[in-house]
Parts: C-alpha cells; structure tokens; sequence
C-alpha cells in the first residue's frame, strides 16, 4: 500500500534541504558577492576593515556559491580572436636560414653555389647552378632538421629537404606544424591572459575555442574597443642596425634587409638588416616614464643575456643608426652616441601618456607571435543587463503565480502539493546551478521560466491518472498508488526524450544558447525528482494523517 | 468546484476525417515551405554576418533622420527598426541598426562604431553612450553557425527517432518525427512569413519545440501502447481515439500552464528575447495539434504491430513498478 520507507523519506528530504541551502545564497545576491569578494581578498593576504565587515556579512556555515551572470545579464565585451596560425612558419623559416647559409657554404666545394630565391608559400628556395648536386645539398640541410617531439608522432622532424628542377625547398613538416600551432596558441592565450592581467579587471575568461581562435570575455566593459586596442597589436619589439634611409619604397633592400616605414614621419623609410640586435623576448621589464625633455616615454630593461648582446653592439657600433622596430614600423632610429653597458634604455617617440602606458604593459605582457583578427564581437551595456535581469524577474514571479493560481483552481489540495514541489523544483534550480557554478544568460531565465510551465507535466500527469483509476472505485489509497506507478512510464519516456534535444544543445550550442540549455535540462531532472519523490512523500504524509474515505483530485 | 478545461469522459473522434487532417498540415507545410522558398528567412547577423547597434535615447527615435545620418559614411546595407516595450521608461527611446558585414573585414572596427555614434549624436542630442549593446559577427563565424544549427536541429531529430523507436516501434518513431518535422517547418514558416529576426536564439527555441511536441507525442503514445495491450480486440482506430480522449485533459492543461509562463515571458520579459519567446508559444501551439493530428494520424496510416503478448520480446519495454 502506500508506503515509503523513513530511510527514503529522510534521503528526499535531506536533498530538498541541500537544494534549498544551495539555491540560498542567490536572494542575497549582492550582499553575498560582497562577501565572497572580500574572503577572496583577504586570502589573498589583503587586510582592511571594510574587508571584514563585508566578509562578515555573510556566515560562514551557509553555502555561499552563487550563479553566475552571463555577459548578456551582467553587460560587458565578448571577442573572438581569429590567430593566423600560417604566418609563424615563415618566421621559423626565416630563423632557419642562417643555419642553413652556414652549412651550405662550408660544403661550397662538393655543391657549388647557390642564391637565395626567398620564402613563398611557406617555402624556403633555394637555388643550385649545379642541379646535379642536388642530392648532396639535400643531404646536408636535411642533417640540420631535428626530430620532433611531441606524443602523436615519432621518427618525424621539423623541417623537410626536397628539390623540384634546380631549386632546393626546404618546409616545415606536417608534425612541426601541429607542434607550432599549439606553441602558438599556447602561447598567444598566456599573452592575453597577462596583458588583460595587467589592466586588472575582474573575472576575465579567456579560453581557446577549436584549432585556432580564443575567446575573451571581460565583464564590466563598456566597449569591446579597449579590450582590442590591448590585445589587438602583436606588439613585437626589435631592435635591427640601420643599412640606410630611403623615402623609394620600391627600392630593393639587398640580401638579408628589410625596408620598414617610418611611424611618424611620413614618407620616410628605413632599411634594416633582417636579423635583429636583440629582441622583445629579452626585455625583463618595461614602465612608462619620460624622456629628457618631458615627453612621454617606455624605459626598459633586459635579461642578462639581451642586456649583453645589447652592449657588445652599442660598443662596437658607436656613430651608428640602430633602429627601435615595434610590428615592422620604425619607432625612432637613433644615433649610438657611446655604448650602453647595463642592458637598460628609453624609447622615445612621439607618444602620448596613454600610448605609452599601453606600449609598457604590452612590452610588459610579451609579444603575440601573431596578429590576432577578430571575427565575433558582442558587447552589452551593463544598463540593458539589469533591465534584462528585471524583466526575467517579473516574467518568473508572474509565470510562477499564474502557474500556482491555475494549479489550486483545477487540482484543489493535490494542486496545493503540486506547487509546493513546483517551489522547490526552482529553488533546486538556482541551488545546482550555483553547485556547478553555471551560468545564467537572458535564454537561461526562459529555460526557467519555461520549466516552470513544464514542471507541472509530470504531476499533472499523476493527478489526472489518479482520477481515472478513481472511477474504477479501487479506493482511495490503491488509486493514488496505482496513479504514480501507471504515470511512470510516461513521465520518464516524455522527460528523456526532452533531455536528449537538452543535451543536443548543450553540445552543439554557444554562449546564451548553451546557458538555456543548462536550465532547460537541470529543470528536466529537478521536476522529475519533485514530481515522482517530492509530491508522493508530500501526498503519503497527507494521506497518512487523514485517511480520507474518499478522493477528490 | 474544479476548474476542468476539459469535461471528464470526452469521446471526440479524432480521426473521422483522417485525410482532411493530414491533407490540412500538409497543406500548411507547402504554404510554408513556399515562403520560405521565396521570401526566406530574415536572418539575424549570427548567420548573415554584420553588426547591430542597439541605440537609446532620451527623445523619441527619428528613423529617417537618423538613416539620413548615417548615409554618408557609406556602409552599405543599412535597416533601422524602433524598438517599443511595455517596460521602458517614459523617456526611453530604442532603435536598433543593423549595418551589413564591411568588404574585408570581419568583426566590426572600433572606428566604425564610433563614425556611427558621432553621426547619430549628431542628430540625436539625447543619445545615450556608449551603446547600450553592440553585436558584430564576421562571415566566417556566421557560416559556421549556421552549419552547426542546422546540424544541431537533424541530430536532435535523429536521436529521438532512434529513442522512440528503441522504446516502441519504428511506426511510432515515424509518427512522432512527421509530427516533429511537420513543427520545425511550419515555425520556419512562420518566421518567413512574418519576417521576424531568425537567429541562434531561435534554433534554440526550435530545438525547445522539438522537445517539448515531443513531450506530448510520448504522453500519447505511451497511453496508446497500454491500450493497445489492454484492449487486444479494438481496431487501432478506436485504440488512438481512446488514447487521444483518455490524455486529453493531461494536453490541455500542460499547455495552459506552459503557456501561461510562455505568455507572460512575451509580454513582460523584454524586447531582447520576445522573438525567442514568441517561437517557443508558437512551437507549443503547433506541438499540441501535431502530436494528435499528425503523430497519431501518421501511426494510423502506418498500422502497428498487435502482438504485445511478450513486450519484452523487441524493444516495446515499458519502465513500470519502479518503487519510489
């Protein structure tokens, strides 16, 4: 007969009082936040009497995990950042030549000469006057590629030697590839994370989204432009010997230079040698200060091994032009007027304050190895997403009370128990999705609220095949018992399926998408919970104390 | 006294005219593959690429001026819609511009933006900055996105097909994904017709639908399949009818509460998700009609198998007795 054992009724209610607790915490939400923010602070080994009046603002024993807001709720910027992965292999290429150049030219006598053609399509060319020692020369590069390491590959190396007619061709392997893809976007999410880092806003997600683009979100932000200015620029520093100036972009720069334009003078270009003095990779520190005569400025400061690169050249090139590079545009060239031992200096420019500010955390930060696009930018005011949170108030305290109204109006006292589940159902809601820290988007208050309307499936279902089994007069306690156990197998078999297209979406779905999905889906499991567990120990308790002759449902 | 919005021991014989019933959704699904087919959807910038400014101001919205504003700085397609709401303030005036995706460019660039926003406040002296909301998508996210949507909407399809037929039969499986497609087109088919915004939000309410058309097209069945068992010498006609009869009450009241929460969503929870909402009352409207006059008229048409006498035997299992 109707019976659950006490050890069941203990485990639901023990799981509504966790729920309950869980959930908690999201009705004080500020004063909460508060409080998490000044614990997280004065763990942090903060200390300040405003931080421990906020943290005791909150006791300690209650759950204080809250949900959190999605951008579209709390407002703020949203980027994808496209990397151009390919663009790195020219570089590695580029680095491979000196070693190439040194190898080939020890070996003059058994291959005869050669000339660089350049790099194309990813391509190192090479040209031999004697094609018929291309074998040897295909021999002595490839003993300069290294083996790869990495867990997916064996027996490959970085680069490949191959010939086609007269011209040596020397790529990077497919293995390399892979390899270099993931050093870049390992590489390129630590710059970002330390650049946003270094501005110090507040709970930024940076996460890499497929092979090759990371998604930023930074709430609070008003415009998505301050986020791009920051980590838009590749900011890569160098610092390149001065060949000569030229105002002919078309002139040719010679073997091993490069023709890069001046930032502030117009028309002006200089050419460089291609390989640098030293590089941003070395500096160790970099702060915005002024110059000699007040302008804004970026001092510097590098390792021990740039710092001496650094000095051997200032020394040994003194009445030199050596050129400051940042992204292939000459910051300032100046003349090295005696030599800078110390491996600290100032570039100057024609900067303002901010300009300079920024050009010292990016420095700071390191350089992207390459420039980011941007290829989805969504930003929303912190105004609208409160005027969102609002509305989705409303809507949920007048969806819930319809709900409760029309449930008591057709179902009486079982219609009382229903929505007394329906509450906890909510509740449990808000409870788990604060326990797994989801978050909670504009569609995600529609998936709740949505559920709301739903939740009542299950019980309703209950109730009208407890009526029908009330007509074959089976009394009272058989038909209610009877009405759960024939309701089962449709609850189950309409709630699975619905939880399917939930989970569907959650694979599938971005963003919001996904943040209604997570409702939608925890609202399947917590009305199936409240409708077979919540209401039946309710309506046994019920039945139990009165014992009623007769069912009216 | 109850409220019943359905009197108890209702015997409407659904199927009297079983080919008027289908020859009606079929009907419907041409009309709306037809507006589809011509006029397409009005597709949001998730899937078309672009960028959407959403404007406030504290003086009402000016359309043509602002249109006239933003003329010279030449951007190409541009559509300026007003944006009324039951919970704006007295003085606040929305508008949202949609300006196509820019030749070479991917996401939107600062400096347009803020071309945008001097143009506008050029005109408009109440115009709030920075914007309240600013969306751009590139080309090439927007293709994807659509691809994954699509993707997303035959997988869910599929999966509840495999579903229903595991836990029933492969007629039923049939007749639960024509009631399924019969509601992913005609919502289609609304959002043609009546040119409302189609974006990533609305896949997930065509998704939502799909779940919960189905929701009610289980409940059926599930009633269908108990009678099938209990009534062995009954034709599947007076089976279905029964069914129908029996969880019609169970129907209706489920899409009341879920429309009463739906409703109240539409009006009172804001511009932003009102087409999202509005797909999803749809959905359910159509979902109601579809899991009686075409899953089970689809089942009709196709005949099941009677033999239940070892349900075990293949696949039609039905969770039961399972102790709280």
């Amino acid at each position: 007969m109707l019976q659950i054992d006490l050890w069941k009724r203990i485990a639901i209610i023990l799981t509504i009082v966790a729920g309950l607790l869980l959930a908690v915490p999201n009705a004080f939400y500020p004063r909460v936040e508060a409080h998490n923010d000044a614990v997280l602070a004065l763990e942090g080994g903060a200390t300040g009497a405003g931080l421990e009046e906020n943290a005791a603002q909150w006791p300690a024993f209650l759950p204080s995990g809250l949900v959190n807001l999605g951008l579209d709720l709390r407002g703020g910027a949203h980027l994808l950042a496209e990397l151009p992965l390919e663009d790195v292999y020219e570089k590695r290429l580029v680095g491979f030549w000196p070693s190439v150049l040194d190898a080939m030219r020890a070996e003059r006598a058994t291959i005869g000469t050669f000339r660089r053609i350049g790099i194309e399509d990813g391509e190192l060319r090479i040209r031999l006057s004697d094609a018929s020692k291309m074998d040897r020369a295909i021999e002595i590069v490839s003993a300069l590629a290294r083996p790869v390491v990495s867990l997916s590959t064996v027996g490959a190396t970085d680069f490949e030697v191959t010939s086609r007619n007269d011209l040596l061709i020397v790529s990077m392997s497919e293995a390399e590839r892979l390899a270099t893809d993931e050093r870049t976007m390992l590489q390129s999410l630590e710059i970002i994370r330390r650049r946003i880092d270094e501005v110090g806003t507040r709970e930024p997600t940076i996460q890499r989204q497929g092979t090759n683009r990371i998604l930023i979100q930074v709430p609070g932000l008003g415009s998505a432009q301050e986020l791009k200015d920051l980590i838009g620029t590749t900011a890569q520093l160098s610092f390149h010997p001065v060949v000569g100036r030229t105002s002919n972009t078309n002139d040719r720069a010679g073997v091993g230079n490069v023709i890069f334009p001046s930032i502030d003078e117009e028309g002006v270009f200089y050419v460089l040698e291609e390989n640098p003095v030293v590089t941003g990779e070395e500096l160790v520190d970099s702060q915005p200060s002024f110059d000699q005569n007040g302008g804004p400025a970026v001092s510097f400061r590098f390792n021990s091994a740039g710092g001496a690169k650094f000095g051997r050249y200032t020394a040994e090139n003194v009445g030199q032009l050596f050129a400051i590079v940042l992204d292939e545009e000459v910051i300032s060239a100046p003349r090295i007027n005696e030599a800078i031992p110390g491996g600290s200096g100032i570039i100057s420019g024609n900067f303002s304050l901010e300009q300079s500010t920024q050009l010292a955390v990016l420095l700071r930060a390191g350089a992207l190895p390459v420039e980011p696009t941007f290829v989805e930018e969504r930003t929303i005011g912190p105004q609208l997403g409160q005027d969102s949170i609002d509305a989705g108030r409303i809507a949920c305290i007048v969806a819930f009370s319809g709900v409760l109204v029309f449930m008591v109006l057709s179902y009486g006292t079982f219609g009382l128990f229903a929505n007394l589940a329906l509450i906890v159902n909510v509740a449990m809601i808000f409870g788990l999705l604060s326990m797994i820290g989801a978050t909670l988007t504009l569609p995600g208050i529609a998936g709740i609220v949505l559920t709301i309307g739903m939740a009542v499936d299950a019980n309703v279902l209950i109730f009208e095949r407890i009526r029908e089994e009330l007509k074959s007069a089976k009394g009272p306690a058989r038909a209610i018992e009877l009405g759960y156990e024939k309701a089962l197998s449709a609850i189950l078999d309409a709630n699975i399926t619905t939880f399917i297209t939930a989970v569907i979406l959650f694979v599938m779905g971005s963003g919001p998408v996904r943040g209604f999905a997570i409702t939608l889906g925890l609202g399947i499991l917590t009305s199936v919970f409240t409708a077979i567990f919540v209401t039946r120990l309710i309506v046994v308790i019920w039945f139990e104390r009165r014992r009623p002759k007769t069912l009216e449902v | 006294m109850r409220l019943r919005l359905v009197r108890d021991n209702t015997n409407f014989d659904f199927f009297a005219r079983p080919k008027l019933w289908l020859g009606i959704s079929g009907v419907m699904m041409i009309v709306a593959l037809i507006s589809f087919a011509i006029q397409g959807l009005n597709y949001g910038i998730d899937f078309q690429g672009g960028t959407t400014i959403r404007t406030e101001s504290s003086q009402p919205v000016d359309v043509a001026s602002y249109r006239a504003a933003l003329e010279p700085l030449e951007l190409g397609d541009i559509s300026i819609t007003e944006v009324f709401d039951p919970n704006f303030r007295d003085d606040q005036f929305v508008s949202q511009i949609r300006i196509q995706a820019q030749e070479g460019e991917e996401a939107a660039s600062g400096d347009m933006i803020t071309a945008v926003a001097d143009a506008l406040s050029a005109v408009d002296s109440g115009l709030v900055l920075p914007f309240p909301a600013v969306d751009s998508v590139g080309p090439t996210v927007s293709g994807e996105l659509i691809q994954t949507a699509a993707i997303a909407v035959v997988l869910a399809i599929l999966a509840v097909l495999v579903y229903i037929w595991l836990r029933f039969e492969w007629q039923f499986a049939v007749g639960a994904v024509a009631a399924l497609v019969h509601d992913v087109v005609l919502t289609i088919g609304v959002f043609s017709e009546l040119q409302i915004r189609f974006d990533l939000a609305i896949i997930a309410a065509l998704l939502t639908i799909v779940g919960y058309s189905l929701n009610d097209t289980v409940v059926v069945f599930d009633r269908v399949r108990e009678n099938l068992r209990r009534y062995k010498k009954k034709d599947l006609k007076e089976v279905l009818n029964l069914s129908i009869n029996e969880t019609l009450s169970r129907t209706f009241m489920t899409s009341v509460t879920t429309l009463l929460a739906l409703i109240s969503l539409f009006v009172l929870g804001g511009d932003v998700i009102r087409g999202f909402v509005f797909a999803m009352i749809w959905g359910v409207i159509v979902g109601t009609y579809s899991s009686i006059f075409v899953a089970s008229a689809t089942l009709l048409a196709l005949g099941v198998k009677r033999d239940w006498s070892k349900p075990t035997d293949e696949g039609g299992t039905q969770f039961g007795n399972t102790d709280a």
